[in-house]
């Protein structure tokens, strides 16, 4: 179970990262986010995200529709 | 200011002010500074508007051939004699508007709130405040006045320049 839970549903490019980069700020360091996204293009985005801010994406999978990513606080 | 230590940056200057062309560099801009980018923007000509506390933002199809809206499965483009017609730029910002809220995207003044929150150095151009007459009192908090060479000062230290 990640530490926080971010519902991006229904939100549409940037949005999402936006969300998640506010989320990850309340987050201590260490801790993760998932984040549940029906943003088709969020799976790159949120690849490159953690490549460019050094968090760490722990697991990412789709369940129905909703793309769930799980993000460690680490950048 | 841009923070030389803080890893990258981009600036972005701001050109046009329609509901279309606003898009692009809020939407660079906001996704930059949550990457952690310092992020400035340059607000010239029309992209001035940008920068207004009342945005009335339009958009008409005349002479932009490519402009196609959804409709009944399929995509349609509006000829130019009815893009010319009085009220033919109310309501295709208003379509344009709605179809921006039905899809989940965010608003123009979301991501401007979105923008500021995030410290992106907004500037706006004092030679265009002065042609267009306007005052710094129509324009949002939070912004600073300046020219050519602050773009160019901070653009000699970014990793990005965009020009939209």
């Amino acid at each position: 179970m990640a530490d926080m839970v971010l519902d991006a549903r229904g939100l549409n490019c940037p949005l999402p990262i936006l969300r998640a980069k506010k989320a990850l700020k309340e987050l201590p360091t260490g801790k993760t986010l998932e984040i549940q996204a029906t943003d088709p293009g969020s799976v790159k985005d949120f690849e490159a995200f953690c490549r460019t801010t050094g968090n760490e994406m722990v697991e990412h999978h789709v369940d129905g529709g909703v793309y769930v990513f799980t993000i460690r606080h680490t950048g | 200011m841009l923070d030389e230590t803080n890893g990258k940056s981009m600036s972005i200057i701001v050109t046009k002010g329609t509901l279309d062309w606003a898009y692009p560099p809020f939407i660079l801009a906001t996704t930059a500074a949550a990457m952690g980018l310092n992020v400035t923007m340059f607000f010239t000509f029309y992209g001035l508007t940008l920068l207004k506390k009342d945005l009335k933002l339009k958009i008409n199809p005349l002479g932009n051939a490519a402009m196609e809206m959804p409709m009944a499965g399929g995509h349609m483009a509006m000829p130019n004699i009815l893009a010319a017609m009085p009220g033919a730029t109310a309501l295709t910002s208003a379509m344009m508007k709605n179809m921006i809220r039905k899809k989940g995207v965010a608003s123009i003044e979301e991501l401007r709130d979105l923008a500021l929150e995030a410290d992106v150095n907004m500037i706006a151009c004092q030679m265009t405040m002065d042609l267009f007459e306007y005052r710094k009192e129509d324009m949002i908090e939070g912004i600073t006045l300046g020219g050519a060479a602050t773009w160019v000062d901070a653009a000699t230290r970014c990793d990005i320049n965009l020009y939209i």
